[in-house]
């Protein structure tokens, strides 16, 4: 396995992905707040590592199924900033020409077959996508992201349980971040780690630390090499946290400002950071947060420019033409 | 359980959202057997902030919050009210009924009739529903018609604070299966509200305002957007009543019917797609009616359009009826007929 601190090019890209995230997502938080955005907003700030770690581990033509949360996955994956924010812009330019928004945001392009308003929606989709995979004689992979809420839906058993029979090319990566809106991981499963649960599918399970982007770089990566074996999925457990509310109702009152305080100062780009001091300089690494912000404030200006979506065509995107 | 009807009451001004919360609490001070099940409903206190502060006043046990499993929810309802319980649950959005729909359609609705009328399920499910708040497609829909389909189950659409109170108490007293959909848009709507924990009758419809030129019908946010077109069509010299049905199954169809005959002309407005919407239920209805006869013009459907809700906010209005469709439609029809 690669080790991503020693190497200069995997350092620097992780890096920029995890500032790329980070920087992307604080702009929103703010124009959210400034009233410029509409509709609700559910941000992944202190989970960069799981969507950075788990992407590095894949290639150009795998795909992905994404969340609620997915603006971390999205970006991870390489879509373009740009047509990013002019979908939260409510722009015709943007991914999904402004029928989207923020929790349907996906590049077709880059493998995302989606993100997800449906807790666990994606589970079964990357199933059928990784069947398609193995039907079509191909050397991909398709990776499922969730959260820790997703494990208690029927669709997550059904869709690990048909992967898993099927031997498919699949990678389940829940994203535990401790809560499913208010409701904590232990009040909502009996078992002490989630990756538990792939003993009950006969599927190898892991639980890694989600704030180090090399630990789930090493369990991802040995799961997609699994499954392009034709060796079946396995489900890995990212731990990690999310700084933020839910998502724009949220009051925090289920959960304590130590506990947040104690998971910022787990931050996982400055743990990264400290990691690669001797692969990166100074200059560097703070070429890589500079390159992020101005990436995201470069989308910004060309959103804005944009030109609204229009009510006129709506009614012909609900169907695909026959080609 | 004794209902109070039509007792006089005092009033006072709450929203929507705490009218419901009232009710809830009435319920289960009165009810021992009555109890929520949800997700985020009891620290969290709802994800529009319906239930509160309500798990401080009946505890965890009783305000219950559930993983995210909406068939384990509702299944665990109807157990629950097989074995002599009143549950209510609060499905978070109500597209998420989705997830729940074997145990809504195929066992809370049929099983009271499968098993000869030998047990009763009495659940409610309450659900939001509707578009407005930029939640986008899977987060936004009207299901109405979705539930009003199958036999066995009641469906309410509370338009006023007033009636989501009144008719959630008569949902719980219900010995049946109530689908309660509530609207996003009306949680922070204010209106008189009775103390007295009166009951509205499941299957009357409401007559909200009486005018001699057309029926305007309308469920859901669409009342209030009727009642404001009323307005301004009287300044145009148009007269109309806006009739609101609020149970939807069971419907209560002679009302509309003996305003029709009265009108001659019928407008139907919902929020939801036209194509098999409730509406064309109750065009049926009108069309099969002694209304017929009576009929000035063609019945007239304003609905949503036949698309997923979109999340920028111009096309989700360009997507639902507003005031200015309303008054458009009602004025061509009273102006051309
Ligand atoms: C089927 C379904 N149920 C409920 C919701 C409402 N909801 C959206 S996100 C969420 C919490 C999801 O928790 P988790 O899967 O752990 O992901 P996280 O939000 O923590 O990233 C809930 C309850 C939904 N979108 N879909």
């Amino acid at each position: 396995m690669m080790d991503l601190h020693k190497d200069a090019g995997a350092a620097t890209e992780i890096l920029r992905t995890m500032w790329t995230i980070r920087r992307f997502e604080e702009a929103v938080d703010d124009m959210f707040a400034r009233g410029l955005m509409h509709g609700t907003m559910h941000l992944s700030i202190g989970q960069e590592a799981v969507p950075a770690g788990a992407c590095h581990a894949l290639a150009e033509g795998d795909y992905i199924t994404s969340t609620h949360r997915g603006h971390g996955h999205c970006i991870a994956r390489g879509a373009r900033l740009d047509a990013m924010m002019a979908e939260l812009l409510a722009k015709e330019t943007g991914y999904c020409r402004g029928r989207g928004g923020s929790m349907h945001i996906a590049d077709v392009a880059t493998g995302n077959l989606g993100a997800n308003g449906i807790v666990a929606g994606g589970v079964p989709i990357a199933a059928g996508a990784g069947l398609a995979i193995r039907l079509r004689g191909q050397d991909r992979v398709a990776v499922s992201f969730f959260g820790d809420g997703a494990v208690n839906e029927g669709a997550w058993h059904e869709g690990v349980n048909l992967a898993a029979i099927w031997d498919l090319p699949v990678v389940f990566v829940c994203e535990n971040n401790q809560y499913g809106m208010s409701m904590s991981v232990g009040k909502a499963a009996k078992v002490e780690r989630l990756a538990e649960r792939a003993a009950a599918y006969g599927i190898p399970g892991s639980t890694v630390d989600g704030n180090d982007p090399q630990a789930v770089y090493d369990a991802v990566a040995e799961a997609v090499h699994r499954a392009r074996a034709g060796l079946g999925p396995s489900l890995v457990e990212a731990l990690t946290y999310r700084w933020k509310g839910h998502s724009k109702s949220d009051k925090n009152l289920y959960r304590t400002r130590e506990e947040i305080e104690g998971w910022r100062e787990r931050d996982p780009i400055t743990r990264f950071e400290r990691a690669v001091a001797g692969t990166l300089t100074d200059s560097e690494i703070a070429g890589c947060r500079e390159q992020a912000r101005d990436r995201v404030r470069a989308a910004i200006r060309t959103a804005h420019a944009a030109p609204d979506a229009e009510a006129a065509t709506l009614t012909d995107a609900v169907y695909a033409r026959s080609e | 359980m004794t209902a109070v009807t039509e007792a006089a009451t005092a009033t006072r001004t709450l929203t929507y959202a705490e009218a419901v919360r009232e009710a809830l609490a009435q319920a289960m001070t009165a009810d021992e057997r009555v109890f929520l099940l949800g997700e985020d409903i009891g620290t969290y206190g709802g994800a529009f902030g319906v239930t509160g502060d309500l798990v401080h006043s009946f505890g965890a046990e009783r305000v219950r919050d559930t993983p995210i499993s909406e068939l384990g929810i509702v299944g665990a309802a109807v157990g629950a009210a097989l074995a002599g319980m009143r549950p209510v649950v609060e499905i978070q959005f109500s597209d998420f009924t989705a997830q729940a729909m074997d145990q809504i359609a195929n066992q809370a609705a049929k099983i009271h009739f499968m098993l000869g009328g030998a047990a009763n399920v009495p659940l409610v499910l309450r659900a939001p529903g509707g578009s407005g708040t930029g939640a986008a497609a899977q987060h936004s829909q009207s299901l109405e018609a979705w539930f009003a389909h199958v036999p066995g189950l009641k469906v309410v659409m509370p338009s006023t604070p007033a009636d989501a109170k009144a008719l959630l108490l008569a949902a719980i007293d219900d010995p049946n299966p109530v689908v309660v959909l509530e609207h996003k848009l009306l949680y922070k709507e204010r209106g008189p509200v009775p103390e007295a924990g009166t009951r509205a009758r499941l299957g009357e419809t409401a007559v909200r305002r009486t005018g001699e030129d057309l029926t305007i019908v309308a469920t859901g946010v669409m009342v209030s957007r009727a009642l404001e077109a009323a307005d301004q069509l009287a300044g145009q010299g148009i007269q109309a009543s806006v009739l609101d049905p609020r149970t939807l199954s069971p419907l209560d169809d002679g009302t509309i019917v003996n305003s029709v005959v009265t009108t001659g002309r019928a407008l139907l407005v919902q929020e939801a797609p036209k194509t098999a919407g409730f509406m064309a239920e109750v065009a049926a209805r009108i069309g099969e009616s002694r209304a017929f006869g009576h009929l000035r013009a063609p019945i007239g459907r304003l609905c949503g359009l036949d698309v997923p809700i979109p999340y920028a906010p111009q096309l989700e209005r360009a997507a639902v009826p507003q005031v200015a469709d309303i008054v458009r439609e009602a004025g061509e029809l009273v102006r051309r007929w």
